[in-house]
């Protein structure tokens, strides 16, 4: 394992002081329990948006605290949940009496850490709602899974949510626009090579030479297939077909298109995946309207992309639009 | 009859079985899930022990308690909910209690094991820690001495834990699998079983 660290155990903290080294200016850093919050929370009157996971998958979602996104973050271990008393502090430190929206990614420890959290919040006075990303369409949708994986639509609703809550909008108007980012959103990703998660040290899983598994999850996770590699217009159109057919977006939508990277493949390259999805979602008839291209859910140091759309309508193009002031996301500031 | 230190013990004799058999533990959830629940459930339990050990007096639910808390505060995954739920449960059953028969040993479990049903929502043959946990239960409940209840539910918990090998998983990220995870034995079932074996070590020796 060749990784930029100094141990393997202060990973997290040790980038966690980096970020509050970097960007105090907007940010402050709660150690014990560990979070990420808005310098100027709580903000009275306005509703709390917060979010946390596993790290290792940065700027999500630390990097995504600020005016205009997040009002905190947890970070758990690498790829592991974080923990109730994390999710229940930042809750409290975000309260600005409106109430406050929890953003899951749909894996079963997040999802259980959260709800535990959410019943002490309550416990203490809080009004908590909770928004739980399934965007994943590698996974079929099953009562005999635990369901489809959150992965790229949580930036997006991350973005929009936190637009919606600075707009001053009550957290039941929030969270209605949440659960709509969800039901509109649709994602799907491949990997060329696998993470080394810093404490196992090794890679996740082996992938040939000339392979690639298509509906990777953000924590190598097996996708749907492994096959021969392919050129980046055929991989685009197989991960592009899988998304569009599943919602399915139809001629004359207007779609958010984000082009994502893993984390060890270059914007080049990205550049050429948006290019190919462009020219498919041209064929289909479906506009794309706004875009994001780059790293901003990755799976350490995994090459590959993911596929995310996200079918607009006006009320979330202008939230899209929306100034945003954080590490990872800024415009109109 | 249990007396506090004997529950004490317990905790104890948990988490070094969990310390020593980390590597295995990891093993078996790489095979079906993320790899990470001997780390988290070894970091969890060491952060329990010294939490009991600084509880003072002897009340059996206060100690459970705070070992739930620290599992909850410092397990992650899924784990930490579920077995910090187990001992807050169990906790609370206990709750004023400073030695336990039989049945007051049973309906903690009990308490326990609901918890983490209510908690994580699986059903028997879902492959989960449930399948190792409501076998246990329902020994502990035919009554008998401690010794020997303990100790047959620590059989039952193993025996439910072998039986998660040709099960497809249904909850948790070894659900994603599918098929594919036939042929593994659940590693949640496995640290719920190494608790039992725990409890019964625990309870068989005089303090």
């Amino acid at each position: 394992m060749k990784k930029l660290i100094n141990a393997t155990d202060d990973v997290v903290r040790e980038s966690l002081e980096g970020v509050e080294a970097a960007h105090g200016d907007r940010v402050r850093v709660s150690y014990d329990p560990a979070f990420v919050v808005r310098a100027d929370a709580p903000v009275q009157g306005k509703v709390g948006v917060i979010s946390g996971g596993g790290s290792g998958h940065e700027p999500m979602h630390g990097g995504f605290v600020g005016p205009g996104m997040l009002d905190a973050a947890c970070p758990g271990e690498v790829f592991t949940s974080p923990t109730p008393d994390q999710m229940l502090e930042a809750t409290k430190a975000v309260n600005g009496g409106a109430g406050v929206l929890h953003i899951v990614k749909n894996y079963t420890g997040d999802v259980l850490n959260f709800e535990m959290a959410a019943d002490l919040a309550k416990g203490e006075g809080i009004d908590v709602t909770a928004v739980v990303t399934n965007d994943d369409v590698a996974v079929q949708d099953s009562l005999y899974t635990a369901g489809r994986r959150g992965v790229g639509v949580t930036v997006l609703l991350e973005k929009i949510v936190g637009a919606a809550a600075e707009e001053g909008k009550s957290l039941a108007e929030v969270t209605e626009i949440a659960n709509r980012v969800n039901a509109e959103g649709r994602s799907m990703g491949m990997a060329l090579t696998s993470c080394i998660v810093p404490a196992a040290g090794e890679p996740t899983f082996q992938l040939g030479d000339n392979e690639m598994e298509i509906g990777i999850g953000i924590h190598g996770e097996p996708g749907r297939e492994r096959m021969p590699l392919e050129p980046a217009d055929q991989i685009t159109e197989r991960l592009a077909a899988a998304v569009v057919d599943d919602l399915p977006y139809r001629e004359g939508d207007q779609v958010l298109a984000f082009v994502n990277g893993m984390g060890g493949t270059p914007l080049i390259e990205l550049y050429i995946v948006y290019r190919a999805l462009k020219r498919f979602l041209d064929g289909r008839g479906i506009t794309i309207a706004r875009n994001l291209i780059g790293p901003y859910i990755t799976s350490l140091e995994m090459a590959g992309t993911s596929i995310t759309l996200l079918r607009l309508d006006d009320e979330l193009t202008r939230l899209w639009d929306a100034p945003v002031n954080t590490p990872g996301l800024r415009w109109g500031v | 009859m249990a007396e506090y230190e004997q529950v004490a013990d317990w905790i104890r004799r948990f988490a070094a079985d969990v310390a020593e058999r980390k590597g295995e533990l990891t093993r078996l959830d790489q095979a079906i899930g993320d790899g990470d629940h001997g780390t988290n459930m070894d970091r969890g339990l060491r952060k329990a022990v010294e939490k009991l050990d600084a509880v003072e007096g002897n009340d059996i639910g206060a100690a459970l308690k705070a070992v739930g808390m620290a599992l909850v505060s410092s397990v992650g995954g899924a784990g930490g909910p579920l077995y910090g739920t187990f001992f807050l449960q169990a906790g609370q059953a206990a709750a004023g209690h400073s030695e336990l028969d039989t049945e007051g040993f049973a309906s903690m479990v009990r308490a326990g094991v609901d918890g983490v049903q209510a908690r994580g929502k699986a059903e028997p043959e879902d492959k989960t820690m449930i399948d190792a946990l409501l076998p246990a239960a329902a020994a502990l409940e035919q009554g008998g001495d401690l010794a020997d209840a303990a100790a047959r539910a620590a059989d039952a918990a193993e025996e439910g834990m072998r039986a998660t090998i040709p099960l497809v998983a249904r909850k948790g990220r070894a659900s994603y699998l599918g098929e594919r995870s036939r042929g593994h034995q659940d590693p949640g079932a496995t640290s719920s079983a190494l608790m039992m074996r725990a409890a019964a070590q625990a309870f068989a020796d005089p303090s």
